[in-house]
């Protein structure tokens, strides 16, 4: 079975059909673009079957010519860390797909374009974790952007047009100088490599080291704009807060994981060296971000943005895990990528539920809503509680690794990233109080949607995000059996000899109970 | 006297000279066509007359290309190098000629054709205010059009400077009339000719000087024997150095590379948009053709010495024209300088040097030609009571009036950008991995810094089209005619298609980027 090319292509095809759905039947869009989506988790679904975890590091791998002038060639292939992204990604679309039902009409835009984008999205991120060609990797990196450009400039109606077209703009620009840095590393390494982007036979290739430093930085600058590291974060929180809520989810619960997983895929196998070399500056940038956004977080007035801030603390935690350079702190770093984007979907998914009723994204203009919305509040309270790492929710598990991994070589950087957790309970229970506690403000008693809680469909969207959350928070050792070769794959030509540590399979069991 | 005055006549391959020989020739006939045939019927007949000269040297070409050989390549007494290289070269120009000339017979969107009837009418007179309105178009554009043709597809054979200067002269010299013919905004038109022209006369003149100096050092004009020259005699080779500068100045102009580029901008916006479309596909194919034949067969063993010349150059246009693009309100300005970036992003390719060099840049001249095309056709299409809409504010909002449209103006846009999935992103890798391959990393460096301050111009157009409400004074988008039609048609899909499948071309630019001496 060719399961890569076809999880790559269902949504690219699935995007096309339901744009070609006339402007005025949405429903019809909507339900095609649902169906798409479905039948895209169900083919992740069986490519989690199909991939053994105790198999080779590189699976189900597929290969076509492309320009075979270059030696770039349509290949696919997955590891663990690939797979589990994917898995995320195929499970997020059909909810995010559920929670924007009522979205687009908002924008007095097509509505079929709307969702025609969500899938040529979906498709193009899948895209990015299944390529094992560098240039495959990079077309799907860059045409990313396209559609999410065209999500936030148009369909974004939380926020006054001037502040979406800013926002798109800006996130266009930031990711596209990032692009194109890339792009001159990917030539570089195409000259310096042998004329050729099959990712394997790039991992063999000994670069001089300063010819490493240079790539590495091409790519590292790259990702870290898209992560995003501080200080290359200032384009997420006016992306985050125009978009619409679903496709924020999407932005910063699984693009945004594109940088960390390039920095895994492609920065430490292919230059070692550099990678160890430039790991100081990387977790130096990681421990600001989590102090920073944290604190930044909590002065914002703004839910969307407050989510945003958020995550770049968070992002601040994996980064820290990756370049610690342990395998406990590696799988910790991975695990948090698939927690946050559970949490911080279903953070953004439930934001956009009570900003949809209030019509608006202020905290201000909330204010003991859980007395009106008591599910929904609670729904809330479990999202908030997932961010802040609560234990017995899954986050904590993943947050847990990467501290006592990195504590065991680097205890400040440790004691220091701690600090974040605390944090991050202020920014949590702080927005939770000013919006679903205390006094109700009086303007919610006016308004009629403020009367409706949770609706079946928005029961639906929730109810397996908290299921995932708390099962991953008790027992994360599927996921972790998936990922934990792929790690020590990625990390053998980094870790140092003295620094080796036990897997964290047993410890981590122990950790989550 | 009793000197034999008896002259050998050099030997001439007629099968190689056929493409230009079949052009000159319907070119000619295209002036007798003005002469006999009654106005009404001319603009069918000159259309048809000159695509099908087009197609005939075209498959003049194709015929030629599998007999070529390094052997037979020279004719004419080494005058003419009819190599792989420049019959790609030919073939493109052909290609890229047959699509802009669609757009020159375009007369649905306006009555009467994108030209003007008589250029020479005082501009603004009761007789101009009546021709505007109701006479047909000038016919005389076709011939001119194919001898342009004809003089570039000469430029990029030439082996021999002296021709080389005969053929610059042959296709720049339509190329100003042609400027002068549009049929709206006559005085911009006039003044972008009358510029395009003085500037060009001096272009000529430096190159002129510059054969001279070359002759003063080298004793002869043809490449072999400079060539020669260069890498063998003992002559001071100040001769040499002012005679090579001389001579990049008059290609640096006609390739619109900083700082020799100013004229571009008022060209483009002032020249009918089919001509501009024209000028911007083929006079760069032609430009850089013969740039390219110059340093690597004339002055190859020079390359420590003008790489890093020609690389400042290179740098100065990548930056001048992305900086400036950014200032600009007008369309076809910003085509203007886009089109001046990318010139820098070609010589990038050129100094890569060798092999992938050549090749990369002749996959970039088709990629863009064919783009750049595209995009002018776009631009003919937004209109309002005085013609073309070109000013930038007036396209806010058209993504809401015509998706279509603005769909494929976005796609096209993003092409320019390089975003991948486009011709635009192979060809920029291919430049930028010559330019790496040939240890020019710091070009490659600068050029990733203009692509990223180009990006932001572009954008400014799609957030325009797309984010921006539409205002009262919304131009509207004309239901292009069949030859507009087929011609955005070819143009969009090659860029496509190149994007998503580059291998065939690529091989074929790799093949055939030799030349011949």
């Amino acid at each position: 079975m060719k399961y890569l090319s076809i999880l790559t292509l269902a949504p690219l095809i699935g995007a096309l059909t339901v744009a070609f759905v006339p402007r005025a039947k949405p429903e019809l869009a909507k339900r095609l673009a649902l169906i798409w989506s479905i039948v895209v988790l169900a083919v992740g679904v069986a490519t989690w079957v199909a991939y053994k975890p105790g198999g080779p590091r590189l699976q189900l791998q597929e290969s076509y010519t492309w320009i075979p002038a270059w030696g770039a060639k349509f290949s696919f292939a997955v590891d663990g860390i690939a797979l589990v992204m994917i898995a995320l990604i195929a499970l997020l679309v059909p909810l995010v797909i559920l929670a924007s039902w009522h979205d687009a009409e908002k924008s007095k835009r097509s509505v079929p374009a709307y969702f025609a984008l969500l899938l040529a999205l979906e498709g193009t991120m899948i895209g990015t974790f299944t390529s094992a060609d560098v240039l495959l990797f990079y077309l799907f990196f860059e045409v990313m952007l396209v559609p999410m450009y065209f999500i936030i400039g148009s369909f974004g109606t939380d926020v006054p047009a001037k502040q979406r077209q800013y926002a798109a703009v800006k996130f266009f620009l930031y990711s596209l100088v990032g692009g194109l840095l890339m792009l001159a590393a990917v030539i570089g390494m195409w000259v310096y490599g042998g004329h050729t982007f099959d990712w394997q036979t790039l991992t063999n290739v000994e670069f001089t080291t300063t010819v490493q430093r240079w790539l590495f930085l091409g790519f590292f600058i790259a990702f870290a704009i898209k992560a995003p590291f501080f200080p290359f974060h200032t384009w997420l929180p006016d992306a985050g807060g125009a978009a619409p809520a679903g496709a924020a989810a999407l932005l910063v619960g699984v693009m945004d994981k594109v940088g960390t997983f390039g920095i895994l895929r492609y920065c430490l196998p292919l230059f070692p060296e550099a990678s160890r070399w430039f790991a100081p500056w990387a977790i130096g940038l990681s421990v600001i971000g989590i102090i920073y956004a944290a604190l930044v977080a909590i002065g914002q007035k703004d839910l969307k943005r407050l989510v945003s801030y958020t995550s770049i603390a968070h992002f601040g935690f994996i980064g820290v895990g990756i370049f610690a350079f342990t395998y406990q702190a590696g799988s910790g770093a991975v695990l948090y990528m698939v927690n946050h984007g559970l949490a911080t979907g279903l953070l953004f998914l439930v934001v956009g539920m009570f900003v949809a009723r209030r019509g608006s994204t202020l905290v201000t203009d909330f204010g003991g809503a859980g007395k009106l919305l008591p599910l929904l509040a609670g729904i809330f309270f479990i999202a908030g509680m997932a961010s802040l790492a609560l234990p017995g929710l899954a986050p904590f598990v993943s947050e847990f690794l990467v501290l006592i991994g990195t504590f065991t070589v680097n205890k400040p950087v440790a004691v220091i990233a701690t600090i974040g957790i605390i944090l991050a309970a202020a920014y949590v229970l702080w927005m939770i109080q000013r919006t679903t506690q205390g006094n109700t403000n009086p303007a919610l008693l006016d308004l009629a949607p403020m009367k409706r809680d949770l609706s079946l469909r928005e029961g639906i969207v929730v109810a397996p995000l908290i299921v995932l959350l708390i099962v991953l928070g008790f027992y994360p050792k599927p996921v972790l059996d998936v990922i934990n070769p792929a790690v020590q794959a990625t990390l053998t030509d980094v870790v140092t000899p003295e620094r080796a540590d036990p897997a964290p399979a047993t410890s981590t069991v122990e950790a989550g109970k | 006297m009793g000197e034999d005055f008896s002259v050998n006549l050099p030997d001439l391959n007629y099968a190689a000279l056929a493409p230009m020989l079949i052009l000159f020739g319907a070119a000619c006939l295209g002036v007798l066509v003005e002469a006999f045939v009654p106005r009404r019927a001319r603009n069918a007949v000159q259309l048809v007359l000159g695509l099908l000269a087009l197609v005939a040297a075209l498959v003049a070409v194709l015929l030629h290309a599998p007999d070529v050989t390094d052997s037979n390549a020279l004719t004419g007494a080494l005058s003419l190098s009819i190599d792989q290289a420049g019959l790609f070269l030919q073939g493109a120009i052909l290609v890229l000629a047959i699509v802009s000339l669609l757009l020159f017979g375009e007369r649905t969107l306006e009555n009467g054709g994108p030209f003007v009837a008589q250029a020479a009418i005082t501009v603004g007179s009761e007789l101009d205010r009546r021709q505007a309105a109701k006479e047909s178009g000038a016919t005389e554009v076709y011939p001119l059009a194919i001898f342009a043709v004809g003089g570039m597809m000469l430029f990029v054979t030439s082996n021999n400077l002296l021709v080389m200067f005969v053929a610059l002269e042959v296709f720049s010299l339509p190329l100003y009339l042609l400027c002068a013919l549009a049929r709206r905004k006559r005085l911009l038109s006039q003044e972008a000719a009358l510029k395009y022209f003085l500037l060009g006369a001096y272009a000529s003149a430096f190159f002129l000087f510059g054969l001279a100096m070359i002759y003063g050092f080298a004793g002869a004009v043809d490449f072999r024997t400079i060539h020669a020259s260069v890498t063998g005699s003992t002559n001071s080779p100040i001769l040499l150095f002012i005679g090579l500068a001389m001579l990049s100045i008059g290609l640096l102009f006609k390739a619109a590379a900083a700082p020799f580029h100013v004229w571009t901008p008022d060209v483009y916006q002032g020249a009918p948009t089919a001509v501009t479309a024209f000028m911007a596909a083929c006079t760069k194919v032609a430009a850089f053709g013969a740039l390219a034949r110059v340093l690597y067969v004339g002055f190859d063993g020079l390359g420590w010495e003008f790489t890093p010349v020609l690389g400042v150059i290179a740098v100065l246009t990548m930056l001048i024209g992305a900086i400036l693009a950014v200032t600009q309100t007008d369309l076809k300005r910003l085509l203007a300088y886009s089109s001046i970036a990318n010139a820098g992003y070609l010589l990038v390719g050129v100094l890569g040097g060798g092999k992938q060099g050549l090749s990369s840049m002749l996959f970039y001249l088709v990629a863009y030609g064919f783009l750049v095309i595209a995009a002018f056709a776009m631009l003919t299409l937004v209109r309002d009571a005085d013609g073309e809409a070109t000013h930038l504010a007036r396209w806010a909002g058209l993504g809401r009036r015509s998706p279509l449209f603005a769909g494929v103006f976005t796609f096209l846009l993003l092409g320019f950008a390089g975003i991948p999935l486009t011709s635009g992103f192979v060809a920029k890798f291919a430049v930028f991995g010559a330019g790496i391959n040939g240890d020019q990393t710091w070009l490659v460096l600068f050029g990733v810094l203009s692509s990223i301050i180009l990006a932001f111009p572009y954008l400014r157009v799609v957030v325009m089209m797309w984010l921006s409400e539409p205002g009262e004074t919304t131009p509207s988008v004309s239901i292009p005619g069949m030859l507009t039609s087929t011609a955005l048609m070819i143009g969009v899909l090659v860029t496509l298609v190149l994007g998503v499948w580059p291998s065939p071309l690529l091989d074929l630019t790799t093949d055939v980027s030799n030349f011949i001496r």
